[in-house]
């Protein structure tokens, strides 16, 4: 894709509006649209954008594929780790009323904190089974498409 | 200005005419570069109609999982595959037949369905009512949508979770590049 100087610029200009809309829509799932799932998509098309035009091989330099192995666990490692704290200082699995002052401000903190795993995870995951799919692909000419 | 149609109703007819036409073009084209990107047209033009219902949150969804992430995913696939699809030599009749009755029969059920958007469909007279009033009271986020995903209905989304971190390690076991790929790079080295 070098001769693509277009696309390049293109890209490099959408990436980094991308990734803040992405913590945008992470951090304010709770006020406005989105969430957890929407941002952890959003993140990915921005890496994927960056594979897509720059290579597989520019982008796992970016995030190495052991990162994205262990972000893929983390995320669901915060999102049960939230449950099982509940479970650890008395109150039901996933029960938020364990967190801070309990409440609104405990159930706030453990939609963010749970939000934060789904987030990690599917963002991760999409970069994963794209590096997974892209990294097999032969090298296309633009000719054979 | 027309009295009696709204801009929303002429945006709706539009969308449901591309997607229509969209269809039509993915089923007639047989290369499948133009299918794969046919298909992401599709799914940018689902993701307008969520907005029309509304759905911000299911639109911008559609647009970068379906527009974008599965249309990459399917010209990988392709790329690793074949980009014509195959002509066979067996007839059509069949399959069209199935397809028609299919396609009737669904028809035929959505006329027992409430209308498109209607405020007064089932879905909105059970259960959600209830979130409405609770949700001020009980969790205290504006966003009802996430206060149900992420409080009421905990379980289900780490169950959700769990499913999507299911899927990407069946898929790095099936096609195993990660480690693979390191290895390539040693031998360069």
């Amino acid at each position: 894709m070098d001769h693509h100087s277009i696309l390049r610029v293109v890209s490099k200009l959408l990436i980094p509006p991308i990734i803040v809309y992405a913590l945008y829509v992470q951090w304010h799932g709770d006020f406005g649209p989105g969430g957890g799932f929407q941002a952890g998509v959003i993140f990915a098309v921005a890496f994927i954008l960056y594979g897509l035009v720059f290579g597989v091989e520019a982008m796992t330099e970016v995030l190495p594929t052991s990162v994205i192995r262990v972000a893929m666990s983390l995320g669901v490692l915060i999102y049960a780790g939230t449950g099982f704290y509940a479970l650890l200082v008395g109150h039901n699995f996933l029960d938020y009323e364990s967190i801070g002052h309990g409440g609104h401000h405990a159930q706030e903190w453990g939609i963010l904190l749970v939000e934060l795993g789904v987030g990690i995870t599917v963002a991760s995951v999409m970069i994963g089974i794209f590096v997974a799919f892209a990294s097999r692909t032969p090298k296309l000419k633009d000719e054979d498409w | 200005m027309m009295t009696g149609i709204s801009l929303a109703a002429i945006v709706n007819v539009l969308l449901f005419t591309f997607l229509v036409m969209t269809a039509i073009a993915i089923v007639r084209v047989r290369h499948l570069f133009a299918v794969a990107m046919l298909s992401g047209v599709f799914s940018l033009l689902s993701a307008g109609l969520f907005v029309a219902l509304d759905a911000v949150d299911v639109a911008f969804t559609e647009a970068a999982v379906g527009a974008g992430i599965s249309t990459v995913l399917m010209l990988g696939t392709m790329a690793l595959t074949v980009t014509r699809e195959k002509t066979t030599k067996r007839s059509p009749v069949l399959p069209v037949f199935v397809c028609v009755v299919t396609g009737a029969a669904l028809v035929y059920s959505t006329l027992d369905m409430p209308a498109f958007g209607t405020a007064q469909a089932p879905i909105h007279e059970h259960v959600a009512p209830d979130y409405i009033a609770r949700t001020p009271d009980d969790i205290g986020v504006p966003n009802i949508v996430t206060g149900i995903l992420a409080s009421y209905r905990g379980y289900d989304t780490l169950g959700e979770t769990t499913v999507i971190f299911t899927a990407a390690v069946a898929v790095i076991l099936l096609l195993g590049s990660f480690s693979r790929k390191k290895q390539k790079r040693t031998d360069k080295e």
